[in-house]
């Protein structure tokens, strides 16, 4: 059946929207702002492809204490990411080895990508927004 | 019966400690909506979401949250816009004392 209708589930194709988030989850706004920006994208049916990269892999670490920071559980709120229809979602290999994170849970539609699969991602998308 | 200042603007509970049923009461008495037994259920559900996601659904997350808990009947947009007219992740979340849904359309 021929579908007129593209979804963008077809890990082949490349995403339109990929956001590039690269700051630990705390101490500035960057994290949390390439966050709201994939919910709001998302929003709009845009279905965002988010890349976790350099720092930005502490975002991943599980049992963040919000509270402890006065702010929202980073963590928690990407637990929602499924609900949103976000299910394109990549980890930078290097970085998880960096940080000695190799072995951490990661959310289901995690997809952990080297460098080769990295700059695939960056060349094929029509837009980047780094965080 | 909470004060004016209670509420931002809007009249978003500011605190999320301040919230009981009977300010649901309140808050849904102000929207002029009548709670019954269906509107509690997707009251304490967005209460639930926010415990497990600590942020308020927008439209979409929350028709797919209440289908995986609530069971695929309740689980669209058509009933839950019969319970909250308008925009039900905005005003569910309002009458359930959370704070405004950042990306709610």
């Amino acid at each position: 059946m021929a579908s007129d209708t593209p979804k963008a589930s077809g890990q082949a194709e490349p995403p339109r929207l990929l956001l590039v988030t690269r700051s630990p989850p705390y101490g500035s706004s960057l994290a949390r702002s390439a966050l709201d920006t994939a919910l709001a994208a998302a929003a709009f049916d845009m279905a965002p492809a988010l890349l976790f990269l350099d720092h930005g892999v502490l975002q991943l670490l599980p049992q963040q204490e919000g509270a402890a920071s006065e702010t929202r559980s980073h963590g928690k709120v990407l637990d929602s990411l499924p609900l949103y229809d976000i299910d394109r979602i990549y980890v930078d290999a290097a970085a998880l080895l960096h940080f000695g994170l190799q072995d951490m849970p990661l959310p289901a539609a995690a997809e952990v990508v080297d460098s080769t699969g990295i700059r695939a991602l960056l060349e094929g998308c029509d837009h980047i927004l780094s965080f | 019966m909470l004060g004016a200042d209670a509420f931002d603007t809007e009249g978003f509970l500011r605190h999320l400690k301040d919230w009981s049923p009977a300010v649901a009461e309140q808050i849904a008495s102000d929207e002029g909506i009548a709670l019954d037994e269906a509107h509690w259920e997707i009251i304490y559900l967005l209460r639930d979401y926010y415990t497990e996601f600590d942020s308020s659904p927008a439209m979409r997350p929350l028709v797919k949250y209440c289908a995986a808990k609530l069971g695929a009947d309740k689980g669209k947009s058509m009933y839950l816009l019969s319970l909250f007219p308008g925009s039900p992740a905005r005003l569910g979340s309002k009458i359930a004392g959370l704070p405004k849904p950042e990306n709610c359309l």
